[in-house]
């Protein structure tokens, strides 16, 4: 099956869709017809720019560019973890704690990917490695901000509790441990429902895009089997590491509560 | 249930000693608080030193700074070891807190007690029954939260004891009763203890030396 190019054309016609919505919102005062348009102007713009670039880096598989490319792409998510804080870390525990999670549950997981389960030659073509990285950024970024937020916002709200723990004599590990356990529930649990739910709710986009693209369905599946499960892992160990490091930076050697270390 | 506390080799030690010259077993040094000033204080076994105050001068600060819940300068010494040498949760066993406020974690009383080792009147004396373990924390007044914080805490033994506030939700009876478990604990296994009070005649009746505080450190 050949593809089917899409003209601008087609683009356009979408886009009379995005502004019949808008001209709906403005006629009713819904107040959302001016960010629904920015933002509709932001995808063209930003995609446009993002095509372009990858256009160049497949071009050239070119291990610097790549490197160059992911190292961008992991530090802004690294940022974006923090900008979904409520109550941040002060100073740089702030953007290490969030980029160092990110690090392990993308950076480690598709280079693992690259190196030891798909192997293309040579392992970092771009055609695998950028789309994978930002598959795998864009998806556990959502679980370790999640878990993250959930963790200081617990131990914050609960600061007298950890206190009555710490008072009868536990240690820091222990009065924390039902906090951290909470928090990477609910970072998990989206994930979770992703898998339980792909194919039967929802068919995952990756291979939505890869059967679109003319793929046979069966390889789609097994690719999005993968991704699956390097989402998973990535957004475990990742969200793992957040907190671990969230309830290294909260404590001290004296195992005292130092919420004066949050902003 | 009838179990006698033993006392230890320590106290056994103690009590001889104390003969000739009561030992020192909670040595404070220069311990500046978040309030700024330097308190230095020794507690000798079996004594109850009373500390009063109006609200806010530090007291509740300073009993959490003995406990390294706070950060603080200074050192603390029990039983002529410094408290930087021992882990923060060993020390936060043997010097316990009793905080103004009772904090409760599980939905049962009972799984908040790491111990349920006490002797049978304590209970009674409290106003409690053995039922009392298995209530509903959501469900206890701030008078029982106060009366069963109290037995957790003696309940897991420690060797000094940080009181604050500890009948200021109790009638007056059982005021009273928990006066007399404390005095009883001092009586028979000298444990020293600090008891933070707003009320003179409480202090005039349980402890051996009051002292005032005003604005983070002791004016007499």
């Amino acid at each position: 099956m050949s593809i089917i190019q899409l003209t601008p054309l087609d683009i356009g016609l979408a886009a009379l869709l995005v502004f019949l919505l808008a001209l709906l919102s403005w006629h009713w005062q819904l107040g959302v017809g001016k960010s629904l348009l920015i933002a509709a102007v932001r995808t063209v713009v930003q995609l446009s720019l993002i095509g372009m670039v990858l256009k160049t880096l497949f071009d050239q598989t070119a291990l610097l560019w790549v490197a160059v490319m992911a190292s961008v792409m992991w530090l802004v998510a690294g940022r974006e973890v923090i900008a979904r804080q409520k109550r941040r870390f002060a100073g740089p525990w702030s953007y290490g704690i969030g980029a160092s999670a990110m690090f392990l549950s993308s950076f480690v997981i598709t280079l693992f990917s690259l190196l030891v389960v798909i192997s293309p030659d040579p392992w970092f073509t771009p055609q695998y490695a950028i789309p994978l990285l930002g598959m795998m950024l864009g998806n556990t970024l959502n679980s370790i901000a999640l878990s993250l937020d959930r963790f200081t916002h617990e131990i914050w709200r609960e600061r007298s509790v950890v206190e009555g723990r710490l008072l009868m004599g536990m240690t820091w590990k222990k009065a924390v441990r039902p906090y951290q356990k909470q928090a990477l529930r609910s970072g998990m649990i989206p994930t979770i429902n992703a898998m339980a739910a792909a194919g039967l709710v929802s068919l995952p986009g990756m291979m939505t895009g890869q059967i679109l693209g003319g793929n046979p369905p069966v390889v789609a599946v097994m690719y999005q089997i993968m991704i699956m499960f390097m989402i998973a892992s990535g957004a475990g160990f990742g969200a793992m590491l957040a907190i671990w490091l969230s309830g290294k930076r909260l404590s001290d050697h004296r195992q005292r509560l130092r919420l004066d270390r949050l902003t | 249930m009838t179990i006698r506390f033993e006392a230890s080799l320590r106290h056994l030690c103690m009590n001889s000693c104390q003969k000739g010259m009561a030992l020192t077993v909670l040595r404070v040094e220069s311990l500046t608080t978040t309030l700024g000033q330097a308190v230095s204080l020794a507690l000798a076994s079996g004594e109850i030193l009373g500390i009063r105050g109006a609200s806010g001068c530090g007291k509740s600060l300073l009993l959490r700074a003995l406990v390294d819940l706070d950060l603080n300068t200074g050192e603390v010494w029990l039983d002529n070891r410094a408290r930087s040498t021992i882990p923060a949760h060993q020390w936060r066993r043997q010097v316990g807190l009793l905080p103004a406020e009772s904090h409760w974690w599980s939905d049962r009383v009972g799984d908040h007690f790491p111990k349920l080792l006490w002797p049978d009147e304590w209970l009674s004396q409290l106003g409690l029954n053995q039922e009392a373990l298995s209530w509903s924390v959501n469900r206890l007044s701030s008078g029982e939260r106060q009366r069963l914080a109290l037995l957790r805490l003696l309940a897991s033994r420690p060797n000094v004891l940080l009181l604050d506030e500890p009948t200021a939700n109790l009638d007056g009876e059982t005021t009273l009763n928990v006066e007399k478990i404390l005095l009883d604990l001092r009586q028979d296994q000298q444990i020293p203890m600090i008891w933070v009070s707003h009320d003179p005649n409480q202090l005039a009746r349980v402890a051996d030396r009051v002292l005032v505080m005003e604005a983070g450190g002791f004016i007499s």
